[in-house]
């Protein structure tokens, strides 16, 4: 972490350590201000918390949320649960695939585009769903899919 | 002057309502046309959105799936007086799929405003409340032990009994929890509850802090459901403002405090003891009971957990009174269910009825089929651990008790239908694999037993004759047995629902052959 993260750091430290069960809304917080949660502010998380380095990484295994590494350019959470499946929601799954290389948890070959899988983000009667950088859409096409990624310059590869 | 009603859910948005909202502002400034856009809870009739509403003196006129190039069309009908266009449903209200509907909880739903106090208020909003104050904590938990109120999350623990268990225990401090962590696969009731009618669960909790003796309470709501959390923790603050939270929330000196906390992608802290871990901050392990966390639950304290749509249930309880209440719904199933109608329909959405109506109504006269136009093949009813249902069983009513004698189970009410394009082998193999994905990992038979799961389906599916498919049946149904009664809590012990409701009904997906699953 540089300077500035740090004092973010000390700071959400200040703002959620006597919080009763502080550690999630902690570890969220980091999260959306630095992107993901350093290896290196663990033991100061730790410290503040009055828990283990070992709790930390646990909650922080735990949970599909929490990230240790910087996001993509552009995140992608395909729905995969049974409501989205029988709306074809495998088809979109291999169109990633087969256009842009990318697999559950992976991400495209120049490191913009990242894929999770996500099950049920509560738009199940108007299925297939996705979020795309945090923006919820939904009766998604395969034509809809490619319009998405085109508008955030994942041109779909033929 | 024109008022258009259009829904802010997120779901609404997410197929076009912000974009038509804006339109409809834009050539409206255009043309200097003098109109009022409110933005409105959804109705819940989500194959019609994004749906425009338009006062008129009828009622409100809707126009379905609108989008933002057919605003400019739109706008050149006389909408105030119910004008004709292609995408007219006529009055929403008469509409059949509404109009059947007996919406208690959903009362408010696409009229209201969601963060207007001002609407909530105008619409029945804190009557329970007020009701509540007026009586002791005893007879607020005598009221709600008569109406029957069942716990909506799934398990249908009579919600009465929970209340005063928690309400007799001994203790400085006690809480309510809101299990807002609704992951089904075919749930949005409680997302739409919370996006949409915030107050009424704010209500629905003070009811219970008050009735209890709980001073705080806490909302846990999934991290994919974002939006929910913006508008909760907006309607905690006006709330705050206007005295129905804080120091005095039934001018008896009570105090209550809700707080919202966000989960972080785990399935399974909806479990009520894996919830409470994640609230304390921990990992979401399911804790073994007894003891139970109505006397021993956040942090060592006694603790009412409930579901949204359970606590929301109460302020009408309240101010309706309990013996109204009970006159809905059949046996020991009373008052409404949010029945949502999800997947691969014609006409998804919210249904809210009395329990008894028969899946058949909610599959065809509400739902309308599939969205494809093909047969029903099955409905998984319950989410991720609810049975697959074939269509010979779709005159069961939906009530507790008689799907639990078909192996079913009604859970949070989400039904997710499907044509034959799915494949309920591949979806055998799909329950196990979440529960691999999702276990917290504390009981052997679901950490170990969903892994062993996924692979057995995959030799069973790939089995080169029957002698095979027989020994890996055999051994599946060992695994499920297992898994069914060694698991510490639902995810491990339902798991094998889905997978072996699909294999009785389905035999020819898993390459068996009606003979061989007729035991």
């Amino acid at each position: 972490m540089n300077a500035q993260q740090q004092d973010t750091l000390q700071q959400l430290l200040q703002q959620y350590r006597d919080l009763p069960g502080g550690l999630l809304p902690l570890l969220h917080a980091v999260q959306d201000v630095l992107g993901h949660i350093p290896a290196d502010a663990i033991p100061a998380i730790a410290r503040a918390m009055n828990q283990s380095q070992a709790e930390v990484h646990g909650v922080i295994g735990f949970y599909h949320d929490f990230r240790t590494s910087p996001p993509a350019a552009h995140s992608l959470r395909l729905c995969r649960a049974e409501a989205c499946q029988s709306m074809g929601s495998e088809t979109l799954a291999a169109q990633l695939r087969t256009q842009l290389g990318v697999d559950d948890h992976g991400h495209t070959a120049d490191g913009q585009l990242e894929l999770r899988p996500v099950y049920c983000l509560g738009a199940c009667a108007c299925a297939p769903a996705l979020q795309l950088d945090g923006q919820l859409h939904a009766r998604v096409t395969p034509e809809k899919l490619s319009a998405l990624l085109a508008a955030c310059g994942k041109e779909a590869k033929c | 002057m024109l008022t258009l009603y259009i829904p802010m859910d997120s779901v609404a948005c997410a197929v076009g309502a912000d974009a038509v909202a804006a339109e409809f502002a834009t050539e409206a400034a255009r043309r200097k046309l003098d109109i009022t856009i409110v933005r409105t809870s959804s109705r819940g009739l989500f194959w019609l959105e994004p749906l425009v509403e338009v006062d008129t003196p009828q009622g409100r006129a809707g126009y379905r799936e609108v989008s933002p190039d057919q605003v400019a069309s739109l706008l050149d009908v006389d909408l105030a007086a119910n004008g004709d266009h292609l995408l007219s449903v006529g009055l929403v209200e008469q509409l059949p799929y509404l109009k059947t509907q007996q919406r208690l909880l959903f009362a408010r739903a696409g009229i209201t405003s969601p963060l207007s106090l001002e609407h909530y208020l105008a619409h029945g909003g804190y009557q329970g409340l007020e009701h509540a104050a007026r009586l002791s904590h005893d007879e607020i938990v005598a009221e709600v032990l008569e109406s029957g109120l069942r716990g909506r999350g799934g398990a249908a623990f009579p919600a009465g009994i929970k209340w005063r268990t928690v309400r007799q225990a001994q203790a400085e401090q006690k809480y309510v929890v809101c299990n807002a962590d609704e992951g089904d696969s075919g749930s949005f009731a409680d997302r739409m509850l919370m996006e949409g009618d915030p107050f009424l669960l704010i209500e629905g909790m003070t009811i219970a802090g008050l009735a209890v003796g709980a001073s705080r309470g806490y909302i846990y709501v999934r991290s994919e459901y974002a939006p929910a959390i913006a508008v909760l923790r907006e309607a905690i603050d006006i709330a705050r403002a206007h005295g129905y939270l804080g120091a005095d929330v039934a001018h008896g000196g009570h105090e209550f405090e809700i707080e919202v906390r966000e989960g972080a992608g785990a399935y399974i802290c909806g479990e009520e003891t894996s919830l409470l871990e994640s609230v304390e901050g921990r990992r979401g392990t399911v804790r073994a009971k007894p003891p139970l966390p109505a006397l021993h639950g956040l942090f060592g304290q006694p603790t009412l957990v409930h579901n949204v749509l359970s606590l929301a249930s109460v302020p009408l309880i309240m101010s309706r009174g309990a013996s109204w209440y009970r006159n809905f719904g059949m046996g020991r199933s009373l008052g409404t269910m949010a029945f949502q109608l999800a997947g691969n329909v014609r006409r998804g959405g919210l249904v809210e009825r009395a329990f008894g109506l028969t899946l058949r109504e909610l599959v065809f006269d509400y739902g309308g089929g599939t969205a494809s136009g093909k047969p029903v093949k099955a409905v998984q009813l319950g989410g991720p651990l609810g049975a697959w249902i074939p269509p010979s069983q779709f005159d069961t009513p939906l009530d507790y008790e008689a799907l639990a004698a078909i192996g079913a189970m009604l859970g949070h009410g989400g039904a997710v239908l499907c044509d034959d394009s799915l494949h309920l082998g591949q979806m055998a193999r799909f329950a196990m694999q979440f529960c691999a994905e999702e276990s917290c990992g504390k009981c052997t038979p679901c950490r170990i037993g969903s892994t062993r799961g996924v692979e057995v389906i995959e030799r069973l599916l790939a089995a080169p004759d029957s002698a095979e498919r027989e020994r890996q049946r055999a051994l599946l149904d060992d695994l499920c047995d297992t898994m069914q009664y060694g698991s510490l809590c639902a995810l491990g012990g339902m798991t094998p629902f889905p997978v072996q409701s699909a294999m009785r009904h389905f035999p020819a997906d898993f390459g068996l052959d009606t003979q061989e699953q007729a035991r």
